[in-house]
């Protein structure tokens, strides 16, 4: 937007006009401001580096230690796959509820309700005592003979019963993100598509979805980052690989444990900055046609030839840049 | 579908009606919207209906390709009852998948123009014709920058709805429904929405198509339209036909009161 306007006097001054340049009102607080926040920031940066109760030392050598290293993987892991598996859940479970079937609807409604309404630990626990509860997975005929079973201990281990717990907990969350996604996409798209003859689930998928997704991206952006914090929760399953557990118990063994929160943060910290920049090129894609195009521009001879008060050309190919094309016009013109 | 898609009947042959509405009522709750509507519309035709809001002209339309469900009567297409499938002395519901076959062969162009905005204009009129009919990309594609040169926008075709103006939206939105070779189109306020200096360019489009041959039913308030391309003209108020027959005679002298009293007010 900005670069448009500082555009303008270019185009102006080939008109002869006579462009106001105004002495913009000036902010003299956001100076005064601007230097409180330096202070305090400098005095934080002292204090850290200065208190020796930091053990930067301690922090340099364990922030790379293969333990730690093995923890960021696994809580990655965690992280996508469990968010993975949610995502999914929760775009079956947001058409279920939209559908005509009042099966669906039901279905869709309880999950919600269940997975909800109760306590991911409780949930995590659950699934990590679940050998306790079935010992045996077994695929047979009811009340007739059994056909495979399997140890439950050795299908469900430690980590997919976290990966199944935090799943399926936030498919519940994300369900209604997703929900609240499809319902905001105007109920016209629905009725010009099915004019087109395409069929419900067709619709959903090509038409409304990716409609919804400029709005479920934001806040699924914030269950991710919240998943990645949650996932120091599964040693309730237990799970005692992930970056916390790991943390937590080399502080136990250092007695040291400022610098090991301090490595712990660190990498979460990261690893949220890198999510984000995700977030912004997923937002970007499905901001398409919506969010970031420009009006497409009119080439100078228009704009100067409406500026003499001409009439403009009729608009053609000539004289409105594609949006394509919008890079270079920005240098030429 | 048993009927031929792609050979248009001409005018003078037309001895079937595309379109029989018989006797239909559609209630909303306690509301009587439609109560009675009787309209034929032959190969060909332009059927125009106006009256003032509110008077059913646009859920009669909706009925037809049933984004909306009538209360009772029949709607035929091409002697297909639309919505149900008779049987014994009953009418069962058609499933999803019957209901989306029934639409193919009906267009639809909406007031509020309802463009897909994440597609581009070339990607709006190609998404019916490879999502629905399996027609190749390439192919499509020949056939919707063809749809596009004919509403003057191929030089639109990678732009997206939002960097374009109403009215190029809208004849936009024509073209995506020709795409599918539809025997009949319905028009609802086409150019309600529009600024007034665009909807000549929409008009324009719709004459075009009507000298075509295409079968057209048209809500709307331009009364120039009717008079010109119409073949018949029907004016509906509270949920009736008050009057209908040939566009000019109606304009020119129409026989109830209120007929004479609502074109007094649009003209």
């Amino acid at each position: 937007m900005s670069s448009f306007f500082r555009r303008q006097p270019a185009l102006g001054k080939d008109a002869g006009l006579d462009l106001i340049d105004a002495v913009p009102v000036r902010h003299p607080w956001r100076w005064v401001g601007a230097a409180v926040i330096v202070l305090i920031l400098a005095l934080a940066i002292q204090s850290m580096t200065t208190n020796p109760k930091f053990y930067w030392g301690t922090f340099r050598t364990y922030l790379f230690d293969v333990l730690v290293i093995q923890g960021v993987g696994w809580t990655l892991i965690l992280t996508v796959s469990s968010m993975v598996i949610a995502i999914v859940l929760a775009i079956l479970l947001a058409f279920m509820r939209q559908s005509d079937n009042p099966l669906f609807r039901y279905v869709s409604w309880v999950w919600v309700w269940f997975f909800r309404g109760t306590p991911v630990y409780t949930q995590l626990l659950f699934w990590g005592s679940i050998g306790a509860l079935y010992p045996k997975i077994v695929v047979g005929v009811p009340f007739g003979p059994e056909l495979f079973s399997w140890d439950t201990a050795t299908v469900i281990n430690a980590t997919v019963a976290a990966i199944v717990g935090l799943g399926l907990n936030e498919s519940a969350y994300l369900a209604e993100i997703f929900r609240a996604g499809l319902k905001s996409v105007d109920n016209g798209q629905m009725e010009a598509a099915e004019a087109l003859g395409m069929r419900k689930a067709k619709i959903m998928w090509r038409i409304i979805l990716p409609q919804a997704m400029r709005v479920i991206i934001p806040p699924t952006g914030n269950e991710t980052i919240g998943m990645l914090k949650t996932t120091s929760l599964v040693l309730a399953v237990p799970f005692t690989l992930d970056l916390t557990f790991v943390t937590n118990a080399l502080a136990s063994r250092t007695f040291l444990p400022i610098p090991l929160l301090m490595v712990a943060a660190f990498w979460y910290l990261l690893i949220t900055s890198i999510l984000m920049v995700g977030q912004y090129y997923i937002e970007r894609h499905f901001g398409k046609g919506v969010d970031n195009v420009m009006k497409a521009p009119v080439k100078a001879t228009a704009a100067v030839a409406a500026a003499h008060g001409r009439p403009p050309a009729p608009p053609t190919a000539e004289n409105i840049a594609r949006p394509h094309d919008e890079n270079t016009e920005g240098g030429t013109s | 579908m048993t009927a031929p898609s792609t050979s248009r009947p001409s005018q003078n042959a037309a001895i079937n009606p595309l379109v029989k509405i018989q006797d239909v009522h559609k209630f909303y709750g306690d509301h009587h919207v439609l109560q009675g509507i009787d309209l034929t519309v032959n190969p060909g035709e332009v059927s125009v209906i106006i009256g003032p809001s509110g008077s059913g002209k646009s859920t009669l339309l909706r009925c037809i390709n049933l984004l909306e469900t009538i209360s009772a009567g029949r709607i035929y297409v091409h002697d297909e009852l639309i919505g149900y499938r008779e049987h014994g002395d009953r009418l069962h519901d058609l499933n999803d998948k019957q209901i989306a076959a029934q639409r193919r062969e009906i267009g639809m162009v909406f007031q509020r123009f309802n463009l897909f905005p994440h597609k581009t204009a070339l990607q709006n009129v190609i998404e019916a014709p490879t999502q629905v009919k399996k027609q190749s990309k390439a192919a499509a594609k020949v056939r919707a920058l063809e749809l596009l040169e004919m509403v003057g926008l191929s030089d639109r075709a990678n732009y997206y709805p939002s960097q374009l103006s109403g009215g190029q939206q809208q004849r936009v939105a024509i073209a995506r429904a020709l795409a599918m070779e539809p025997e009949l189109m319905l028009f609802d306020e086409p150019t309600s929405a529009l600024d007034p200096e665009l909807v000549g360019d929409v008009l324009q489009v719709m004459k075009d198509l009507a000298k075509s041959g295409m079968t057209m039913i048209v809500v709307t308030h331009e009364i120039g339209f009717a008079r010109e391309v119409g073949d018949t003209l029907t004016f509906m108020d509270a949920g009736v036909v008050v009057e209908s027959g040939n566009p000019r005679e109606i304009i020119a002298n129409p026989q109830h009161a209120r007929t004479k009293e609502f074109l007094s007010r649009v003209l």
